[in-house]
């Protein structure tokens, strides 16, 4: 018996580890790889602890622009969405039951659609409006941020919709009918009674919106025009290759996620703690001891670690000098590299030697012929059959020699983790 | 304090579709009465409280409340409150604000707002607790603070909708005390719904009984149940004993009714079917249980039943006891306890009797289901 229930007890815990790797792992990885000096998202090889990719993020004029359109068209986008879902969510408890069901239906279905169909119809859409109203073509209806709001309000104020729906389910027609019968027209009712009562779902909701309009992508790529969004930036930057200023744009996001969702916790546990030990619910809202807080209240402790880790991060940031360290690793780098170049034309010279006895290669393969087989294109030596003798098969002799010439706007030096001059280079940059 | 304004209903019916709720009431409620609705659980009554309040409209006929037709005026423009079933509080005011909400609404400030508060919460007894909130109160409480809510909208009528019903016994009777107190302090006209026939009895200054959504009797609380006016009020307020059968003989108020089972009863005729009441016509006779006694032998013979005595109760101030007549015609009697020592054991056999005035005859009708 009781092997038996250590074992599901293991059991359990390896699942729930598997299982919250899973789920954050990529994040954790992620956010690592931002400290990590080397020029391409990565964890191993680890290089040096560095602080450079945040700088290079803030540096970045087109990140930066970008997410300044996201936040522009995810305001816009709260504010039409939640009225527009709420007026939907209140035409659904007022309209004849009949057609309850077929209303409900026609406003989630935006939620069903795909969002490139919602994105190129609605790019269509507004440029037939603007046609027939006789506009030029840079008119506000070809506006990039007024075709993004719009086209991310047409499934957005679904999900607003659904989140007023279910508030109001729970709310007492009475208290209208109340608020009427003592006197209150019906918008002093609304505004004084149920607008109230679905703050919480207002709230909600508006985060909500923001979050999905932050995030959205296919909709976007048809309405941005000449504002694209952070998502839209991103994905193009990815075409053109990444580094770690990403991952860094990556973790300051987590952080806000996990540092707002621990005050939210901190602020319900707390109602919940005062609630159970009797207080009046008026007393919730004042001021608190410290001591007593804590207690008791996990959240706010892990709140507390949290804000202590991020001042502690920034302030190793603004001492801290990775230069030095940097500046050993590159020397190491390179008399690892000069190693394995030397050892790479001491192999050639030895095949170069047996061709000699065999004669013409069979195969007729490119390196016999060509007498330097680290090949011109980036991509090249890495499938050569003549680089699987060496363990590092992107150690690229003609990379090496010219260090003055980070990747020329090519994928191999991208994702090459050899290239260590774009990184010196980046560095470069900034200083 | 003033008059009160007086409420009537003329003619008035609601329908939903095909469906009649209320049919055909004719009812005048006098200014500063508290005028009570009795009846089952869907025979009408919070239809009608709902159409006084202006949350839906008659299908036919008027409602005047002082004199003034209701048609087209909003619940927000008619001099009534309404305390809801649920009492209905704003869930996220204060007391205070509760309380003076219609103040608010028409723009009072908030100084005026929070004195006014105090003085009503000084009223139902609540002084000083004005800045919780409603979950922080008990029901009694929240009742309380409904009927400051309302009465800070200074109505001329008050509408209740059964609001003692979520109330445990103890408080129901303690708030039944307390509203007639309160209508007698602000005088105004209140009406009140219920189907618990205690409540409208204690209170009342009349009661309209409803079955159906038809109005049966508008009388005052005696009258009602000594004097009912159909079968179906006699059986469904308070209780009764039945004998159906068909009126023999009728003379000076009287009628002799030759029951199925129990022979030929005498009983005095109601009020209302005195003239129309006819030898030969099915009819039903109630007897309540405090009216039958055990016989002291010098009773005429169409005032005795024989009985014999099932089991019975004690309840403290009364001896409840269960009998069967002849053919197993089943009959319960009350007896006062008067500190008699004497037990009704089961299979004692009794004759009993009653006083014929206390006996109603009424033709054959509906009861109560209950």
């Amino acid at each position: 018996m009781k092997t038996e229930s250590t074992l599901i007890r293991v059991g359990l815990a390896i699942y729930l580890l598997m299982f919250f790797t899973y789920l954050l792992g990529p994040l954790i990885l992620m956010g690592i790889t931002a400290f990590n000096s080397a020029s391409f998202p990565q964890v191993t090889p680890w290089e040096v602890l560095t602080f450079e990719w945040f700088h290079v993020l803030f540096n970045d004029k087109r990140i930066l622009n970008g997410l300044k359109n996201s936040f522009i068209v995810g305001f816009f986008t709260v504010i039409l969405s939640v009225a527009i879902g709420l007026a939907g969510a209140l035409m659904l408890t007022q309209i004849w039951p009949r057609i309850r069901a077929t209303y409900y239906t026609i406003i989630i279905a935006p939620i069903l659609i795909p969002g490139v169909v919602l994105g190129i119809s609605t790019l269509v859409f507004w440029d037939r409006i603007n046609v027939m109203l006789g506009f030029s073509d840079d008119s506000f209806l070809h506006n990039g941020i007024f075709l993004t709001v719009l086209g991310h309000s047409t499934f957005i104020s679904s999900y607003c919709m659904l989140v007023f729906v279910a508030r109001l389910q729970r709310y007492d027609v009475g208290l209208t009918e109340a608020a009427l019968d003592l006197g209150a027209t019906h918008v002093q009712a609304f505004r004084k009674i149920q607008l109230p009562f679905l703050m919480p779902a207002v709230g909600s909701a508006a985060v909500l919106a923001f979050l999905a309009s932050f995030e959205n992508y296919n909709t976007t790529t048809f309405t941005f025009q000449k504002y694209p969004t952070l998502t839209i930036e991103l994905a193009q930057k990815v075409r053109y290759g990444i580094n770690p200023s990403i991952s860094a744009l990556a973790f300051i996001i987590v952080c806000l996620t996990v540092f707002f969702a621990l005050v939210h916790e901190v602020r319900t546990r707390r109602a919940q703690l005062a609630i159970a030990n009797g207080a009046p619910v008026g007393a919730v809202k004042g001021g608190f001891e410290m001591p007593k807080f804590f207690a008791g209240n996990p959240a706010a402790a892990v709140l507390a670690l949290f804000i202590a880790g991020a001042v502690a991060t920034i302030a190793i940031s603004q001492v801290y000098d990775p230069e030095p360290a940097k500046a050993i690793l590159l020397k190491e780098k390179r008399a690892e590299q000069k190693k394995r170049i030397e050892a790479l034309q001491e192999r050639l010279r030895a095949k170069r030697l047996q061709k000699q006895f065999k004669g013409p290669d069979i195969f007729g393969s490119g390196q016999s012929k060509v007498p330097q087989p680290p090949s011109k294109t980036p991509f090249g030596n890495v499938f050569d059959p003549g680089n699987l003798g060496g363990t590092d098969p992107n150690a690229k002799p003609k990379d090496a020699k010219t260090p003055e010439s980070p990747g020329k706007g090519t994928f191999g030096d991208v994702f090459n983790p050899g290239s260590l001059e774009t990184t010196t280079g980046t560095g470069d940059d900034k200083q | 304090m003033s008059a009160g304004v007086g409420v009537d209903l003329q003619n008035m019916w609601i329908k939903f579709g095909d469906f009649v709720a209320v049919r055909e009431a004719n009812v005048n409620i006098k200014g500063g009465e508290f005028f009570s609705f009795l009846g089952p659980s869907g025979c009408g009554k919070t239809t009608i409280l709902r159409a006084v309040s202006g949350f839906l409209d008659p299908s036919d006929g008027k409602i005047l409340i002082g004199g003034n037709d209701m048609a087209g005026k909003g619940p927000n423009e008619r001099p009534t409150a309404l305390i809801f079933q649920n009492l209905a509080l704003f869930p996220l005011m204060k007391i205070w604000e509760n309380i003076t909400f219609s103040m608010e609404v028409k723009g009072a400030g908030k100084a005026e707002r929070q004195k006014r508060a105090d003085e009503l919460l000084e009223m139902i007894a609540l002084p000083g607790q004005g800045d919780k909130l409603p979950s922080e109160l008990s029901g009694g409480q929240k009742q309380r603070v409904a009927i400051a809510r309302a009465l800070c909208a200074q109505p001329d009528v008050l509408l209740l909708d059964e609001p003692l019903s979520a109330l445990d016994l103890k408080l129901r009777q303690h708030m039944r005390t307390e509203l007639r107190a309160i209508q007698k302090q602000v005088g105004i006209t209140f009406i009140y719904i219920t189907h618990d026939q205690g409540e409208a009895l204690t209170m009342s200054d009349s009661v309209a009984v409803m079955k159906a959504g038809v109005i049966d009797q508008i009388a005052g609380g005696k009258a009602i149940y000594d004097d009912p006016s159909t079968a179906f009020v006699a059986s469904f307020v308070g209780e009764n004993n039945v004998f159906r059968g068909k009126v023999k003989s009728i003379s000076k108020g009287y009628a002799v009714i030759d029951t199925n089972r129990t022979g030929a009863l005498r009983a005095r005729m109601a009020t209302a079917v005195k003239d129309t009441l006819k030898p030969g016509d099915d009819a039903m006779m109630f007897i309540r249980p405090e009216a039958l006694n055990i016989s002291d032998k010098k009773a005429r013979s169409d005032t005795r039943i024989k009985a014999v005595v099932q089991h019975s109760e004690f309840e403290g101030q009364a001896y409840n006891v269960f009998l069967k007549g002849s053919e197993d015609k089943e009959m319960k009697m009350s007896l006062a306890n008067r500190g008699e020592t004497r037990l009704y054991d089961a299979g004692l056999p009794l004759i009993l009797d009653y006083d014929a005035d206390r006996a109603v005859a009424l033709p054959a009708g509906e009861l109560a289901s209950e």
